[in-house]
């Protein structure tokens, strides 16, 4: 199995590099982007063993333990089954 | 009376901060090494500066993690002095010692030069011999030292008097033009609710001698040194 999580600093917090990439596009003619916010991505594979509600909780706690930082940081993530 | 220099692999302040308390202070030092969880019976610990464990996931994110921060978390609780520099401020504010996080900087480059600072409070461990409004002249070296937190959290550290010192012109003035990296209210130290833990972004240790442009950083070693002999006194 494997776990999508997706990264991305909170709405409140100020994003510097998300900023200068969106201004980037701007200049590029990508007019119509109003924001960038940039984040990170992390793939994690777990061992097939895992029941998805298993699955689930170990990576709400890896996600919210280790990977962010919830002063500034928010995270989602999705789990992908196995391929039978 | 003995200090406790932290050494994470990637830490690279620690034989300066080191230097400083045993040459400078002439305080007997020891190097407490990440993977240890004993603290050595030290008075003081003292979170030096640089990449522990590379940084790789966010500064300090995995620093936070280790057996001997285990044991600082627990010595600050009971009152223990903690000092964390640049890289030790970011590791105390992931551990939840400190609030709020370190940003990467506004201006998204690697800032190294001298700035200055407003010493806001004299009512702690770190800068009792300070006054306050002094100016102080150290170096910052950092790429993620902009200072944020929540507004709640920011109203409570003014209201308690909590922002040690502020980025501000030679002349003491705190303005956009001053702050090096965007920290919030220019806020460049902050202590814990107790007034025992204190991190900041600047380096006193890079500044505690004439010869290094500065000796400004100084007076927080020494007050240190001295509220821990005046304790050892009575």
């Amino acid at each position: 199995m494997k776990a999508h999580v997706y990264v991305v600093s909170k709405q409140s917090v100020l994003d510097p590099q998300g900023q200068a990439i969106g201004n980037a596009l701007r200049k590029l003619g990508h007019a119509e982007v109003a924001e960038v916010r940039q984040g990170k991505y992390f793939i994690l594979t777990l061992s097939d063993a895992l029941s998805t509600s298993a699955a689930h909780a170990e990576v709400e706690r890896i996600a919210s333990g280790v990977l962010t930082n919830p002063v500034i940081e928010e995270f989602s993530f999705r789990l992908e089954e196995p391929s039978r | 009376m003995k200090f406790g220099v932290l050494q994470f692999p990637g830490s690279n302040c620690d034989q300066d901060t080191a230097h400083v308390l045993s040459a400078v202070a002439r305080q007997p030092v020891v190097m407490l090494w990440h993977a240890s969880p004993s603290l050595e019976g030290v008075d003081a610990v003292l979170i030096p500066g640089g990449f522990a464990y590379g940084d790789y996931l966010r500064t300090g994110a995995i620093a936070r993690f280790s057996p001997v921060m285990a044991s600082v978390c627990r010595f600050a609780a009971e009152g223990g002095p903690v000092l964390g520099i640049c890289n030790g401020f970011q590791i105390l504010c992931e551990s939840g010692l400190l609030p709020g996080a370190l940003l990467r900087n506004a201006g998204l480059r690697y800032v190294c030069r001298q700035v200055h600072l407003r010493v806001e409070t004299a009512d702690s461990l770190f800068t009792h011999l300070l006054a306050e409004g002094q100016v102080l002249r150290l170096p910052v070296g950092h790429m993620e030292g902009n200072y944020f937190c929540d507004e709640a959290t920011l109203t409570m550290l003014e209201r308690d008097r909590r922002v040690v010192f502020r980025y501000c012109s030679p002349a003491g003035e705190v303005t956009t033009a001053s702050n090096p990296n965007g920290s919030l209210a220019n806020v460049a130290g902050v202590l814990n609710a107790g007034r025992n833990v204190l991190g900041m972004m600047p380096h006193p240790d890079r500044s505690s001698e004439e010869l290094l442009g500065s000796a400004d950083g100084f007076g927080i070693f020494q007050s240190l040194v001295q509220a821990l002999s005046a304790v050892g006194r009575t």
